[in-house]
């Protein structure tokens, strides 16, 4: 069969180009212009090559932000995934038990951010707060605008509350996928309940999980609201992350460079990690004499 | 090994059944002799997949009993019942290799040595022909081969005396379906197992079991082998369902000269018609097979006038609608056959012309 050269049909891939364009490629390509060169006025841009990049790599402010990033980040999973998948496990399969569940554990989810950040920093007041209140009560010496190990606490704690039960529902629905007669053919197995979850909820939850855990990463590694109305960034630095550390730069100091520069670097670590996630999870799923 | 018993058996899905529509399983008794071939039959919905996971215990009957070799099993869960059990969708354990899929029963079971469960699946996954597949993760085979090794689960066990099957060729492709049927037999005839095969399908009821209990509105309506289920359904659902296409049925008057059809008199054995005159009932109707039909143009005692309507030709017959009456009558006639233009007449053979009575089939007593 012959190629059919000048195919016309390619014209009707314009409108999502258009889209892409103006949606990604084009803010994009303004960040990197903004990266290279350093701009005094509208007219006086200079030429810096990659001398941002460098010099924001070597920046210990941003080098610190970003391990308190990645502490943080994988904090969150740890605790989040499993969590999630416990409370799925729990939640009831049917019946109106099971409608109010799925409305209460989706609660969290349906509040705003810096809501959420104002919530918990009221309640993390040892004054007026319920939690701060509590455990000062118990005679700890609570205080999130003091002590870093406090602020981290309530800052991971507001992220579990807020954000397990997106796992949990993803779960939710993945485990309700599963045929029973996965579950029948595992007691005529006389699989133990450790096996029905380990051979056949878990690897069935693959999917959803590689979804939940990407989705986690990804809007943990850019959380900004919630820490910023909670600690705002304190005591000290101990609770600035990268996208505030970020937006000191840019909006605060004005240095469109650096922080263009930055956010490429950001942009790029949050696509490497996921790809590195998502490839790690599938590879596990291959077969191996398949690979040889 | 074990022969199973169904005991006054009953089941209903709900909780209180007011009448016998609310029964998946209506009263029945029941013996699955140790090591025979069977198939439940039956359309969609009479309860045929309730009275296998019934056996299995994934479901506890609401009345009577099921015994194992006398024992009842009602409250025994699957995991202590010597049965595995094939379900309609292959299902296996995704992230573990063929052989794991295999060893797994056994490692649950406990207490074997890796060698010895090591032979145990290398066997079993010999008579499977998996033993190329061994190595590779079970989610990667294609249906068929997934559906073997759920069966191969059931087979590595020792203890296993009987493994059910709920229609698990439905996903497979039909060529490998007559295979994998073959295969069946194989490991029935090598393993002395009990199987129990449900399926809807009346080929493959008949070319897999010995014996075939046929199913209807949660009842075993007839037993016995396929030629019993053709020759003589004892139920005029047998007869419908089974051959295809079924049964032709009418009904017959009864008066003191006997039956009457179409303004004619059809003879029947005097035993039974007394039985239907006794039965006192007005629910009679007489049946017979589209194959045992004759089809021709003479005339005379027990030919009985008709119109051709339609032939159909399927190959390697032909299938005749002829028109008796107020019904239509199929009939079954070779190939090579020439089929009457109009007028023709048809007669039913002695023994193929079967009564039922209230659905029931009438029969005249040996002697």
């Amino acid at each position: 069969m012959n190629k059919i050269e000048n195919n016309k049909a390619w014209f009707f891939v314009i409108p999502v180009f258009v889209v892409v364009a103006f949606s990604a490629v084009i803010p994009l390509m303004t960040v990197v212009n903004y990266s290279v060169q350093d701009i005094f006025g509208a007219n006086s841009a200079f030429w810096t090559g990659t001398e941002w990049y460098r010099e924001m790599l070597r920046n210990p402010d941003l080098q610190a932000a970003l391990l308190r990033q990645f502490a943080f980040s994988f904090a969150i999973l740890a605790i989040e995934v499993p969590l999630g998948i416990g409370i799925a496990l729990l939640m009831p399969k049917k019946g109106w038990a099971a409608s109010a569940a799925l409305v209460l554990v989706a609660m969290p989810l349906l509040i705003p951010l810096n809501v959420v950040g104002t919530i918990w920093q009221i309640l993390a007041r040892s004054d007026i707060g319920l939690l701060g209140w509590s455990l000062s009560s118990l005679g700890m010496d609570y205080n999130i605008n003091a002590n870093a190990a406090d602020a981290w606490f309530t800052i991971i704690l507001m992220d579990v509350w807020h954000w397990t039960p997106l796992i949990a529902l993803l779960s939710y629905s993945g485990l309700r996928a599963i045929p029973d007669a996965y579950y029948q053919a595992a007691r005529i197995d006389r699989a133990s309940r450790w096996a029905v979850f380990r051979y056949i909820q878990l690897p069935k939850l693959t999917n959803v999980l590689v979804i939940g855990v990407l989705l986690r990463f990804m809007d943990s590694f850019m959380i900004y609201a919630e820490p910023f109305v909670l600690t705002g960034g304190g005591p000290g630095s101990s609770t600035t992350f990268l996208s505030q550390a970020l937006t000191t730069m840019a909006v605060g100091q004005f240095d469109l460079g650096p922080a263009a520069a930055f956010s490429i670097i950001y942009f790029l670590i949050i696509l490497a990690v996921s790809w590195v996630f998502y490839t790690a999870i599938m590879t596990l799923q291959k077969d191996k004499s398949a690979q040889q | 090994m074990a022969e199973i018993t169904l005991k006054t058996l009953a089941h209903s899905y709900s909780k209180k059944p007011a009448g016998p529509e609310d029964y998946a399983i209506r009263k029945m008794e029941h013996v699955w002799a140790q090591g025979g071939a069977y198939a439940l039959l039956g359309p969609s919905g009479c309860g045929k997949s309730t009275l296998l996971n019934i056996i299995s215990g994934l479901v506890t009957p609401s009345e009577g009993d099921v015994l194992f070799d006398g024992k009842r099993m009602n409250e025994l869960p699957p995991e202590k019942r010597n049965i595995a059990q094939v379900f309609q969708f292959p299902v296996i354990y995704d992230t573990m290799t063929v052989y794991d899929n295999l060893a797994f029963p056994l490692r649950n079971q406990g207490g074997f040595s890796e060698d010895w469960i090591r032979e145990k699946v290398h066997e079993v996954a010999d008579v499977l022909e998996l033993s190329g597949e061994l190595k590779r993760k079970a989610k990667n085979l294609s249906a068929d081969q997934k559906q073997k090794v759920s069966m191969g689960r059931g087979l590595v066990r020792e203890d296993v005396t009987a493994i059910l099957f709920d229609e698990p060729l439905t996903v497979i492709d039909p060529q490998l379906k007559w295979r994998l049927r073959r295969k069946l037999k194989q490991i029935h005839e090598r393993f002395d197992i009990t199987m129990v095969y449900v399926t809807h399908d009346q080929l493959e009821a008949s070319t897999f079991a010995d014996k075939i209990a046929l199913m209807y509105e949660g009842q075993i309506v007839q037993f016995g082998t396929p030629q019993e289920l053709f020759e003589r359904p004892a139920h005029t659902f047998v007869g419908y369902f089974i051959g295809s296409p079924g049964m032709n049925f009418f009904e017959p008057r009864l008066t003191d000269e006997g039956l009457m059809f179409n303004g004619k008199a059809i003879p029947v054995n005097e035993q039974i018609l007394d039985k239907v005159r006794r039965s006192g009932s007005d629910n009679i109707r007489l049946g017979i097979r589209p194959e045992f039909v004759t089809l021709g143009t003479d005339t005379g005692e027990q030919r009985y006038e008709v119109t051709v309507t339609g032939v159909e030709d399927l190959g390697t017959y032909q299938m005749v609608d002829v028109e008796f009456g107020p019904v239509t009558v199929k009939v079954r006639i070779p190939e090579d056959q020439p089929v009457p233009n109009d007028a023709a007449s048809i007669g039913f053979p002695d023994p193929w012309l079967k009564v039922y009575v209230d659905e029931r089939l009438v029969e005249a007593d040996h002697e």
